[in-house]
């Protein structure tokens, strides 16, 4: 099955060692035939990128990790007109710097944007290697795995590393291209709130909120913990009805889209029923 | 030529340094192999966790490679165009005059001449010098070592350092707890297994660990908070500031105002009292003074009961919330975690910042410190621990204290860092307090003057390494004190150009210790700060072979104290003889390593893992005291320790003190830090009057992707970070975050260049508008190793460079704590049109 990247978003700190360590490996050292050098700023083969999701005080930040997709069917391999980019019998893809002149089809043809990049300086596209040059020496990862502290990067060959794919999936798997690189984890949406009682002014705890999505009428139901709070995370785009039931209070409706990003409802106020 | 690995270290930990035709090609963390001791492993909830065979270092520590080779190196001595020892000094133009290149000879012979010039004209006492923390690594080479034993040998004002990383804590907490010998930091000996094994809850309060490292550790804490969010341990974070730990972790996240904490905290035991949830037994025999302090928050003392409605005014937090909290937390065993080592955060390093970090003591305190699960702790200390192997931390003398003959400062002359501008610019000047008070409490009340009668003012100033431009408040003061003819010789040596250093005379240009051989132990401070490399997994001793020749011109520390030694007659003084690798020997044979391996094994293989104990036996931090037995952890600078007070913390009484002996020892009328603690509004804060003109308040944290100033813009790698710095027309951008609202009502868009300001200066950074800053507040880090003044070398002009000290102010926490405040800081935001 050859080589493959999973990496664990749920694992990431931000810490950056992973695009550090690509620009220590490859800015200023000569890789060829494997790589030409990354120039010292600018370039990201793998590029971390921080996603805010919320608002105050139900903000969560997810890593976004750009690279590479090392893709079975790659687009760029058909793209080039000199013949450049091969796929090593391992399943990396790479950009022969010696071969590349310069005319850029792959990165118009690439349908993951910001993996690969042009070098005027060089005039040739460059990106993500998997670190070829070292795994040809023996190494068994290469280096933005080798300084990952939290254990989110995993490399290896791909039938040994079954479980750990079975739980990821691959981005813009509807295009067909056969990514090598897997996430686990990638954010999907929230919708959060918090619950409380406007007479007293003390959070509900233990109501039951129910979200339905009103495209497909799937629910999902939650009870609001100790602060009042409800934060559901994992929900598909889209529309939802979101309901609040807590016995000895008026049912609360209150809708939430969150198609575009991710909802914080803030302070919902649960008015005591009357008649109780 | 083929490639030669080596093996050195770095305030981030060990790397494995690539080396080809003598230039560094590659900087990897250091992997263990199947050779090195073992890892622990620690059961709970039915998993086993261990940690990875690799040190985890911080990302700042993968930079070396470019930092060595940085555009931003010093590579030859330099001499200020319009400076001339023997005419005109042009003093006024520091910072404003470029440099030539002179020769090492002349170097050497113009700061050794101004040296004896001095020193026979006005007394040793008028050269003033100290270096910074962190830009080197190395218990040799750096300033507890070879610069202390040069300046101590031949005399000099030395420079009493501020604790600015835990101000609140140094000079609040030792007054409730002790710990007077850790700075005013808790003990967290193996608070790891107790939290995995125990706990239910993590309370964070302005404590950002994934960024902070308990200080050297880089992320080898990072694993422990994703293992106890496997575990289904709750993390809460309170801050104004969704950090970094926060942005991944949070599960609740209380965003109050800054300088409002301790009316949170208060508020959090008025609910305890009142719904009598908190550990009484434990209060009524481990405390003293509970009943005034009971008093106090229930309203009795000053009418003003501090409830959760009177906090929630102060501190925007809804009551509901901080009643919600104070339930969950009595209700669940709970570690308080505010601060990277127990204490720090920036919630101490702002006006009367001793109150809450007393408040958090107090709060620990009511739900039992000490028992299983319920502590102070960081999160970022306390792994199982071999404590029996003795290795010096860097802090601990170095080679001046390895000599046959330790050098002891004649001068007795001191000068307090936080006032050095007024020293020179302004003196008399007077302060109380040591600095760092790790020898007992009695020094938080110590007197000085400068001028020391009999003294001399200070004319020279030898400054080594690092800055305290940017990292020390209200920097135009700084600016101004460079410019003093007052100053007759400026002399800077340091790796590179930093944000001081082109207000020097004469520049000397320092080889980093990538360029030259030393020894160390990763994270390890020791001293104040013992134990210090509980910050990471395994305890990693470092021979830290040289990797390449000195860059440039470039010379070791100890090579250029030797040469300057030798100009002053007291070379064989200094070194005894010995180079810099009979020192490493020398300190080898001095600690415990030799009975676990050879030199020359070490010196090869360039590292030792201290193996774990067999049949270890944890003892938390403070389990002995809630037990009321005698102290049973390795806190060597507990003094009770192993004496007939073992049972005792370090307070006058032994007890947590609500109200504080010490206090009311020395400074019983201080009303700023009363013996029992208060809340008074911040001096500088939401309510002050000079909020109309500047509504912002500004919090300067401590930086994720560089140590202070070191690493930070000297390396574009760390400036590619747009959580650093972004690039906009060239140039690499400090970032300040503003939320949505108020950068909407100023008409601030995302990466628009904006200006910060407030009286003290203006600063241009980068907008990024986000929804992790809570509205009201603006957010940028300390630690720019750029002052980058529009005017050069203009006392308040425009930086660009991202220096936050320009903005922030130089008043002290309270009248009697000489601490510094940069998180009580109002500015206004515009938006710069270039």
């Amino acid at each position: 099955m050859g080589k493959v990247l999973i990496i664990d978003i749920t694992k990431c700190n931000g810490c950056h060692n992973c695009q550090i360590a690509c620009k220590d490996e490859h800015c200023g050292n000569d890789w060829s035939p494997i790589a030409k050098p990354q120039p010292l700023s600018g370039q990201f083969w793998i590029g971390v990128v921080d996603v805010v999701r919320g608002t105050v005080p139900k903000v969560k930040v997810a890593y976004n990790h750009i690279i590479c997709q090392h893709c079975d069917d790659a687009p760029c391999i058909k793209a080039c007109p000199n013949k450049a980019i091969y796929k090593r019998p391992d399943g990396i893809v790479i950009i022969d710097p010696l071969k590349c002149k310069g005319a850029g089809d792959c990165i118009k043809e690439c349908p993951y944007e910001g993996v690969i990049f042009f070098n005027k300086e060089l005039n040739i596209s460059q990106k993500c290697t998997f670190c070829a040059h070292l795994i040809d020496k023996g190494w068994q990862e290469p280096r933005c795995v080798d300084a990952c502290p939290t254990g989110a990067l995993t490399f290896g060959e791909g039938a040994e590393l079954r479980d750990l794919i079975s739980k990821a999936e691959v981005l813009k798997p509807e295009i067909g291209v056969k990514p090598r690189v897997y996430y686990i984890g990638i954010p999907k949406r929230f919708i959060g709130g918090t619950i409380y009682n406007p007479e007293l002014d003390e959070v509900v705890i233990g109501a039951e909120v129910n979200l339905q999505n009103e495209d497909d009428g799937i629910s999902i139901s939650c009870k609001a913990d100790d602060f009042g709070d409800f934060w559901v995370d994992g929900l598909s785009p889209g529309k939802y009805l979101v309901t609040i039931k807590n016995s000895g209070y008026i049912h609360k409706e209150l809708k939430a889209d969150i198609t575009e990003k991710d909802i914080n409802l803030g302070d919902i106020a649960l008015v005591r029923n009357k008649s109780v | 030529m083929s490639e030669k690995v080596f093996i050195n270290c770095t305030g981030g930990g060990p790397i494995r340094v690539h080396v080809k035709n003598g230039k560094i090609t590659r900087v990897r963390p250091l992997v263990f192999d199947e050779n090195d001791a073992p890892s622990w492993t620690i059961e709970a909830g039915g998993q086993k966790f261990t940690p990875p065979r690799k040190a985890c270092v911080a990302s700042f520590a993968l930079t070396e490679k470019e930092r060595v080779y940085s555009k931003d190196r010093i590579l030859y001595p330099l001499k200020r165009v319009d400076f001339d020892q023997n005419g005109e000094r042009h003093p006024e133009n520091r910072g404003k005059s470029g440099y030539e290149r002179i020769s090492w000879d002349e170097a050497i012979n113009i700061v050794s001449g101004e040296m004896k010039r001095i020193r026979s004209a006005y007394g040793p006492e008028a050269i003033v010098s100290r270096g910074s923390s962190h830009h080197n690594w190395g218990n040799v080479g750096y300033r507890s070592s070879t610069w202390a034993r040069f300046f101590n040998l031949i005399g000099f004002t030395d420079i009493l350092d501020n604790p600015d990383s835990w101000e609140g804590w140094h000079w609040g907490a030792p007054h409730a707890y002790g710990f007077f010998w850790r700075l005013g930091n808790p003990e967290q000996y193996d608070l790891l297994e107790d939290a995995l094994k125990n706990t239910e809850m993590v309370i964070y309060w302005s404590n950002d660990p994934d960024s902070t490292h308990g200080i050297y550790g880089g992320n080898e804490s990072a694993l422990w908070r994703i293992w106890m969010r496997d575990l289904g341990i709750k993390q809460v974070f309170l801050d104004p500031y969704c950090n970094y730990t926060a942005a991944i972790h949070s599960e609740k996240w209380i965003a109050y105002r800054p300088g409002t904490e301790t009316a949170l905290a208060m508020a959090i035991a008025y609910v305890w009292l009142t719904e009598d949830t908190y550990d009484k037994q434990y209060i009524e025999t481990h405390s003293l003074g509970f009943d005034e302090f009971k008093s106090y928050i229930l309203g009795k003392e000053d009418g003003v009961a501090k409830t959760p409605e009177w906090a929630a005014e102060i501190c925007d937090v809804p009551a509901r919330n901080i009643i919600a909290l104070a339930r969950e937390w009595a209700s669940k065993r709970t570690m308080l975690s505010s601060g990277t080592k127990g204490g720090e955060g920036g919630a101490c390093r702002q006006a009367y910042a001793t109150e809450w970090a007393r408040m958090m003591v107090f709060l620990a305190a009511m739900q039992g410190m000490g028992k299983p699960g319920s502590n102070i702790w960081g999160t970022t200390l306390g792994p199982p621990f071999n404590a029996t192997l003795d290795f010096p931390g860097y802090a601990q003398g170095g080679i001046n204290r390895l000599a046959k003959k330790p050098a002891v400062n004649p001068v007795k002359q001191r000068i307090y860092r936080l006032l050095l501008p007024e020293a020179i610019l302004n003196p008399p000047i007077k302060w109380m307090g040591d600095g760092f008070c790790g020898n007992s409490i009695e020094q938080q009340f110590n007197k000085y003057v400068y001028p020391l009668p009999g003294c001399s003012e200070v004319k020279m100033f030898y400054r080594y390494g690092g800055a305290f431009i940017a990292t020390m408040t209200e920097t135009n003061r700084w600016v101004r004190m460079y410019q003093s003819p007052k100053l007759e010789f400026v002399v800077n040596q340091d790796c590179w150009w930093c944000t001081e250093t082109k207000f020097a005379d004469i520049i000397l240009p320092a080889c980093t210790n990538l360029e030259r051989n030393d020894i160390s132990e990763w994270a390890s401070a020791g001293g104040y700060s013992v134990h210090g490399a509980g910050a990471c997994n395994h305890r990693v001793i470092v021979y830290q072979q040289k990797c390449v020749e000195p860059v440039g011109e470039s010379k070791s520390d100890y090579q250029i104290f030797c040469e300057l030694a030798e100009r002053l007659g007291v070379k064989e003084e200094f070194t005894e003889g010995n180079t810099e690798e009979d020192w490493i020997k020398i300190m080898f044979d001095s600690s415990d390593l030799p009975k676990y391996i050879s030199f020359e094994e070490f010196k090869k293989k360039g590292y030792y893992i201290v193996p774990q104990l067999e049949n270890y036996k944890p003892t938390p931090s403070l389990r002995w005291f809630y037990e009321g037995r005698e102290c049973d952890t390795p806190d060597l600078g507990n003094a009770k320790r192993n004496t007939e007070k073992g049972k005792e913390l370090g307070t006058y009484s032994g007890k947590l003190e609500f109200v504080s002996q010490s206090l009311l020892k020395h400074t019983p009328d201080d009303d700023e830090r009363p013996p029992l603690v208060h809340y008074i509004p911040s001096w500088e804060g939401h309510q002050s009057d000079l909020a109309k003109k500047y509504p912002l308040q500004l919090i300067s944290p401590h930086p994720r992707y560089s140590f202070h100033t070191q690493h930070d813009s000297h390396v574009p790698w760390l400036s590619d970070i747009p959580g650093h710095r972004i690039w906009k027309d060239g140039y690499d951008y400090q970032v300040v975050r503003i939320h949505p609202t108020d950068a909407a009502t100023r008409g601030i868009q995302n990466n628009d260049i904006v200006k910060l300001y407030n009286d003290r200066g203006a600063v241009l950074l980068i907008a990024r508008i986000t929804e992790r800053i809570r509205p009201g507040v603006v957010h940028s880090c300390e630690g720019s190793a750029k002052y980058d003044p529009l005017e050069p070398g203009k006392a308040g002009s425009i930086d660009r460079g991202g220096c936050i000290n320009v903005l922030t102010p130089s008043r002290m926490l309270s009248k009697n704590v000489p601490g510094m405040a940069p998180n009580s800081c109002l500015v206004e935001v515009s938006k710069w049109e270039v």
